[in-house]
């Protein structure tokens, strides 16, 4: 037995989470007195995961998967989890794996606990905390399966370097033609921007900046930081920015190292968004906005003068820094 | 076509949230309940398709007496008929198993559920009701459209979005996106009289052996005061942001 991951890729390179639940399930593994197997679809090289810890991974390569479909990617990770007797399986929170997550804990009969922010609270009997109400409180969850499936909420736990000796062998499991019976037709992707669920600093922007044509304020901000720009409901409501930038409650949640709030009075609903990430910043001419009581830095003023000055600090910060 | 959507009964989105009973129950004292924010775009769209296709439109919850209101919402709405499973949805999985249940019995082609709900936030249901039946399944959906019995859909991507067709019967993971905020209606009183005479149906939920429960809760720690800093020296900003946060 040991503890499985899904090590998600994108073009053949881990992304980032991938790291972070190898070094999650690292520590779970060692607190069980188990090793650490990764399972991975079509990603070429994988000695990146002998960074975090991983012992062991099963290389999935078939052109049948090189386009995402949840039912057939959670069937290779079900048989994976099968031929390793895999008690634990660590999942992301990406759209991938949120969307596959059901389908491997239907299929292995397993309790499912998503958005788990830490380290197990103890193993017997199993509980971890996790994320509900929308950020706005926690819930011990116990899973009382045999096999359990968790869904680590991103950035709860972080990256940890330990090194392993990794050995990698391919696996073959075998695909079902009834997984396959949804067909992508077209991907649209933006490209050249970085997305709010990859972003390290994201940067959005409230009514408080007037109107669509002063965006310009937050995108130069965010170029400096390579940050992702977004925005608060009432501005994608008015259509001033697409709706895919809105965060909140029933927007986009963020959860990023650095998230730099610009003429946002902070509503309930934003925070709850939003609070999972690590250093909040406000700007707003409104000292009473709500902003400020949740917020670990904040300028009170104008932001049409804060932000560019802002900018033009950064970027002598960075400057001098790179 | 026969649709049904999923609907949670949750606390709205300025609720205060509290816990009784040493922290392990969810405080509904002065607690508003609304139809979930996701599931509200799924039933509108819903309602859509009934006024241009002629679908008919079934709203189901899992849940006790307590929760009939909102249904009777949905129903003044415009939903057909509601089905209430007269039990505590105790989680993911039990909800899923009473739903595919419902579905089995009741041949729909379509069935909406919103992608997560607000309350426990698990985002695990939409999915679970697909693997449970084996349906087709689109998560995070943002558009849907039926031709007979195919559909084209789309869904949200990091970064983008992606069409796909899928045959019914089909399940969907819906958020905004599927209708926008101000396409969401508020019953009328046509609506609301209507809805007194519609068919409610409340059935008993199946056995379900438990996976997993939620033990206890807790509230975030109280945050620190939040630092300000003068418009006129934003050096010191930069410099927290550097040296004490660590994030730049």
């Amino acid at each position: 037995m040991s503890l499985l991951i899904y090590a998600e890729s994108a073009d053949g390179k881990f992304k980032k989470v991938a790291f972070e639940i190898a070094s999650y399930a690292k520590k779970v593994a060692e607190s069980i007195g188990t090793t650490v197997t990764a399972v991975t679809v079509n990603t070429a090289d994988v000695s990146e995961l002998s960074k975090y810890g991983v012992d062991k991974v099963l290389k999935v390569s078939n052109d049948k998967l090189s386009t995402f479909n949840a039912k057939a990617y959670a069937d290779v990770i079900k048989q994976a989890a099968q031929k390793e007797g895999a008690k634990v399986i660590v999942l992301s929170s990406t759209t991938d794996s949120i969307y596959l997550a059901p389908f491997v804990a239907v299929g292995l009969e397993a309790g499912f606990a998503s958005n788990v922010v830490g380290l197990p609270l103890s193993t017997s009997p199993f509980q971890v905390k996790r994320n509900a109400f929308s950020n706005k409180a926690f819930n011990i969850t116990e899973i009382s399966t045999d096999v359990k499936v968790l869904g680590l909420a991103k950035n709860s736990y972080g990256i940890v370097e330990s090194n392993s000796s990794l050995s990698s062998e391919d696996f073959l499991p075998s695909l079902n033609d009834a997984d396959f019976t949804i067909k992508v037709e077209n991907v649209e992707k933006i490209t050249g921007q970085v997305t709010i669920a990859d972003a390290e600093v994201v940067i959005s922007g409230g009514r408080g900046l007037k109107g669509p044509e002063n965006w310009g304020l937050v995108e130069d901000l965010a170029a400096v930081l390579g940050a992702a720009t977004a925005c608060s409901k009432p501005v994608s409501d008015l259509g001033w920015r697409p709706h895919s930038e809105h965060v909140g409650q029933t927007g986009k949640p963020v959860a990023t190292n650095l998230y730099i709030a610009i003429g946002i009075s902070g509503a309930i609903q934003h925070i709850a968004g939003i609070n999972s990430s690590k250093v909040k910043v406000v700007i707003n001419s409104d000292p009473e906005a709500p902003f400020f009581k949740v917020a670990d830095y904040g300028v009170v003023g104008d932001a049409f003068e804060i932000v560019p000055k802002l900018t033009q600090k950064l970027k002598e910060f960075k400057a001098q820094n790179s | 076509m026969k649709i049904l959507v999923c609907i949670s009964h949750v606390p709205d989105t300025t609720s205060k949230i509290n816990f009784t009973n040493g922290d392990s129950k969810f405080d509904t004292n002065g607690v508003q309940f609304v139809i979930n924010p996701n599931d509200e775009f799924g039933l509108t769209r819903a309602i859509w398709f009934q006024e241009q296709q002629g679908a008919n439109v079934t709203v189901v919850n899992v849940g006790g007496p307590d929760t009939e209101p909102t249904l009777r919402k949905a129903l003044a709405i415009g939903a057909n008929e509601a089905i209430r499973v007269n039990a505590s949805p105790t989680d993911g999985f039990f909800v899923a198993k009473q739903l595919a249940e419902v579905i089995k019995q009741g041949h729909y082609d379509l069935v909406i559920c919103g992608k997560e709900s607000l309350d426990y936030n698990g985002g695990m249901v939409p999915g679970m009701i697909a693997g449970l039946l084996g349906y087709n399944f689109i998560n995070s959906c943002i558009d849907v459209k039926v031709d007979g019995s195919s559909a084209k859909v789309i869904r949200e991507i990091d970064g983008g979005k992606e069409t796909s067709s899928a045959t019914l019967p089909l399940v969907i993971g819906g958020q905004k996106g599927l209708v926008e905020e101000k396409d969401l209606r508020i019953p009328n009183m046509r609506g609301i009289m209507t809805a007194r005479t519609k068919v409610l149906t409340v059935l008993e939920p199946l056995d379900a052996t438990i996976s997993t429960k939620a033990v206890k809760f807790e509230k975030p720690a109280p945050k620190s005061a939040v630092k300000l800093v003068s418009a006129d020296n934003l050096d010191e900003l930069v410099r927290l942001l550097h040296n004490e946060a660590k994030v730049i």
